[in-house]
């Protein structure tokens, strides 16, 4: 289990790295989904599985496929591969990488000072529905508003 | 009865709120007897209150309206104070007023403007009244003050014209300069003594300061700068003159009646202290013999009726000063009052001259106006002999206690006798000269004269000030119990060949006068005919040069100042706060890109930077 | 019982987070940019796990659902705006967007 823990984590930083840089984007989408999925197994084996199912199917199933339908809606593919190359130079790399290295320097720095084990205890869907039927119901609540607005809104600015 | 003084300064406060707020647009058939009205109610209070007053035979009598402000032990209130002195000056503002006043409305009576006029007058009337029945300093501040600001305003009333506007500035610029010098008088007395009520002041310097002490020489300096000022005396006479750009019955009220003698009264209110600081009080001697003289030569010289009379003002204060700087008190006061009659006459009795002539100021184009003018004729000839002294006209009186006064003086009294006698002298001269080129000889005059203006509200008060300016020397002043300590009362012994000369002295300048002017035996062509003369007189025409010397020792090198300093220095400092705020504007202005990738490193940064501080501190 | 570190999984959940983050800033195409705060949240929603794993509760899935509500309805609305924007400039370059230049 342990090991693969790992190896689903190396899983899933190879395949984000492959997102950021590619050109393709439908091939982009595809490393997305490599990566998710990788995550996903990453919850199981610390004990969530009723994350690991929701993060393939809503984050996988659902949210990707929503990419893709406006991949296909606005038409990108093979022949604006030679325009993301244009884009995409070596130079454009530094500054953020610089940022993202100096953060993840100092999170790495604070991280070093932790030093526990964590048991992994299996946490089913039981005790997760038991929780958001009782005392997050509200939130739960919340979340759908927080739906039904972004389905109102997308369907409003979408429009032609 | 008594307390009924606070209506006295009430009346005209209220006749000015009623014009003023009305916006001028009052028809003058209603601000007429508005303005002149609130007046004469006023001097009904007046004469009421100063029978009962004087028939009460007390001292003083003081009324607290309400405290005024109250700061620590500095409280002063609105409060009359009613003695001799401010009887005599609340009688003379409102009973003089009031018949300038009344004159006004004929005189005034085509003007567009009629009502912001009477505005103008009923304030200064009031502020005048608070000026003279100020129980405390700062109360006679104020008063001293709001006439200053209504002089200026009367002056540039026709505002249309620059040259009045100027005259006005030149006024209130002028007289700044002895205001802020009793301004700062008034921080001294309160710094030193703790208080300024003038009663308090004056005991309290007398306890506290020796005679001729530091402080009592200063305070009285200080105070002496205001008077001055005011009072239009060397060195600071210059704005008088042309103070007459304003109309005629200003120049009576105002310009000769009642404010330019606030500086006597100043003086007057407050000498105990001057009493203290005997150097002081001789230089105020010597400044109104100086200013009578020079004046007096001056008055000699100019050729508009109203320039005359002008200078004639300025030396007749410079008499009042005189007696002031002598110790002669009463006479001052007496002079004041007297002065107040006679040259209010004269200057109503010019301005109705000067309405009948179409607005002809230049005495050269006048000339045998004594059958067209009657009612002038015979203000003129009352008031002029008045003004030098002729014998039991009213100015006799007064001047004679004067000269008296000042001979009785030790040592230099002698000569500032002589030369208060050479200034009556000149009196006679200028005065007449005045009077025998207006209404006799050849007549110069370029408009027809249909008839004299005139009707009952112009020529009833010209008819009451003769009968005052020729009996006003019997009205006895009550101001005794005022000076009572320290006036020069040892009855000197007096020769009649002093009497003599100081009765016979106006009538050879008289006579001089009218050797020139009237009968023609002697010249003024020929007398101006050498070089020397010609220089004199243009010398004398533009008052002595003092006006050349301020420009050039004050208006020009503050002109140089602000010329080489005309990019403020002090404002370079925050022209460079401008600078660096649009530097800073222009650099931070760079980072706002548009590029929503830029905003989302930044942020990063500021992230790196918040991160980098947690950990750190 | 099993034990892994509880920084490891925090770290992973880290480089996930500035992966991501290295997208947004870099990426010129709206449609990656929108892919990476995908990334970004789905790290955070990482983190959360992780946290929950190591106390055993609960909570800390019920946040995740949270967060995965949250990233739905952004999709939504932010493909919503790709679709208006592409319709108004023909491009999916968000550089074309700097009309907010100072």
């Amino acid at each position: 289990m342990i090991t693969l823990f790992y190896l689903a984590g190396a899983i899933a930083v190879i395949s984000t790295a492959a997102v950021i840089v590619q050109t393709n984007i439908v091939h982009a989408l595809l490393y997305l989904i490599l990566s998710l999925l990788a995550v996903a197994v990453v919850f199981y084996v610390l004990g969530a599985p009723f994350a690991a199912a929701l993060e393939a199917i809503v984050y996988a199933g659902a949210i990707l496929v929503l990419f893709l339908f406006v991949i296909m809606m606005l038409n990108l593919g093979q022949h604006t591969r030679e325009q993301e190359r244009s884009w995409l130079s070596a130079r454009m790399f530094v500054a953020p990488g610089i940022m993202s290295a100096l953060l993840l320097g100092q999170f790495l720095n604070v991280m070093s000072q932790i030093d526990q084990d964590m048991a992994i205890t299996r946490v089913g869907v039981m005790e997760v529905s038991a929780l958001l039927f009782g005392p997050y119901v509200l939130a739960v609540e919340l979340a759908s508003i927080l739906l039904l607005a972004g389905l109102v809104s997308a369907y409003h600015l979408a429009k032609k | 009865m008594l307390e009924l003084i606070w209506l006295l300064p009430t009346f005209p406060l209220l006749g000015f709120l009623a014009l003023v707020l009305t916006g001028g647009t009052l028809p003058k058939q209603i601000a007429g007897p508005i303005g002149a009205g609130s007046i004469g109610l006023s001097f009904a209070v007046a004469a009421l209150i100063a029978m009962e007053f004087v028939g009460s035979g007390e001292d003083y009598f003081v009324y607290e309206a309400w405290t005024w402000m109250s700061v620590g032990n500095f409280s002063p209130g609105v409060t009359f104070y009613l003695d001799g002195l401010s009887t005599v000056m609340m009688l003379v503002i409102t009973g003089v007023g009031f018949l300038i006043h009344l004159y006004a409305t004929g005189y005034m009576a085509d003007d567009p403007s009629f009502a912001r006029f009477f505005s103008y007058m009923n304030l200064f009337v009031a502020a005048m009244l608070m000026l003279v029945l100020g129980d405390n300093l700062v109360l006679l501040y104020l008063g001293w003050e709001g006439v200053g600001l209504c002089s200026y305003l009367l002056i540039g009333f026709w505002y249309t014209n620059p040259a009045n506007g100027y005259a006005a500035r030149k006024a209130f610029v002028v007289t700044r300069v002895g205001d802020t010098s009793m301004a700062i008088g008034l921080f001294l007395l309160f710094a030193q003594l703790g208080t300024l009520n003038i009663q308090d002041l004056m005991h309290a310097a007398e306890g506290e300061w020796e005679i001729g002490s530091g402080y009592a020489v200063a305070a009285a300096l200080l105070l002496l700068g205001g008077a001055v000022g005011k009072s239009a005396q060397l060195p600071l006479q210059t704005w008088l003159p042309d103070a007459m750009a304003g109309p005629t019955p200003i120049s009576a009220l105002i310009h000769a009646a009642t404010m330019v003698t606030a500086g006597v009264y100043l003086i007057a209110r407050t000498h105990i202290l001057f009493e203290l600081a005997p150097s002081v009080q001789l230089l105020v001697a010597w400044i109104g013999l100086a200013t009578l003289l020079i004046s007096g030569f001056t008055a000699m010289t100019q050729s508009d009726i109203k320039r005359v009379l002008a200078y004639s003002t300025v030396s007749q204060i410079g008499y009042m000063f005189l007696g002031l700087g002598v110790g002669a008190w009463s006479a001052s006061v007496f002079h004041l009052m007297t002065h107040a009659f006679f040259k209010a006459l004269l200057f109503l009795a010019s301005g109705t001259v000067i309405l009948s002539l179409h607005h002809e100021q230049n005495i050269f184009k006048m000339g045998a106006l004594r059958k067209a003018l009657p009612v002038s004729f015979a203000s003129f000839l009352i008031g002029s002999l008045a003004l030098t002294a002729f014998p039991f006209t009213s100015g006799y009186f007064s001047k004679d206690e004067i000269l008296l006064g000042a001979l009785a003086v030790e040592g230099v009294g002698t000569w500032l006798w002589l030369g208060g006698v050479i200034g009556a002298f000149f009196t006679g001269i200028y005065t007449f000269r005045l009077f025998f080129i207006v209404f006799f000889g050849e007549s110069n005059v370029e408009h027809h004269v249909d008839r004299e203006v005139g009707g009952w509200h112009m020529n009833g008060p010209l008819i009451i000030l003769m009968i005052l300016a020729l009996v006003g020397g019997f009205i006895h002043v009550p101001v005794e119990a005022v000076f009572s300590h320290g006036e020069a009362h040892d009855e000197h012994h007096v020769s009649g060949l002093i009497h003599g000369i100081m009765i016979a002295v106006p009538l050879i300048g008289i006579g001089i006068s009218y050797l020139f002017f009237m009968s023609k035996t002697f010249s003024v062509e020929k007398l101006m005919s050498s070089g020397l003369a010609q220089s004199l007189h243009k010398f004398w025409l533009g008052g002595w040069g003092f006006d050349t010397l301020y420009n050039a020792l004050i208006v020009a090198p503050f002109l140089f100042l602000a010329r080489i300093n005309r990019k403020d220095l002090v404002d370079s400092f925050y022209a460079l706060i401008v600078t660096l705020s649009q530097a800073a504007n222009g650099m931070i202005v760079k980072t706002q890109t548009g590029s929503l990738r830029w905003y989302a490193l930044t942020l990063v940064g500021g992230l790196v930077i918040i991160v980098t501080l947690g950990v750190l501190l | 019982m099993e034990t892994i570190p509880v920084e490891h999984g925090l770290i992973l959940a880290g480089i996930l987070f500035c992966l991501g983050l290295i997208g947004v800033l870099t990426r010129r195409n709206i449609v990656f940019v929108l892919m990476s705060l995908e990334v970004m949240l789905n790290a955070s929603g990482l983190a959360f796990i992780v946290a929950a794993t190591r106390w055993g509760h609960a909570e800390g899935q019920v946040m995740f659902l949270m967060i995965l509500t949250l990233a739905a309805a952004e999709v939504a609305v932010g493909l919503g705006l790709i679709i208006q924007m592409f319709r108004r400039y023909q491009t999916v370059d968000i550089s074309v967007l700097s009309e907010m230049k100072g």
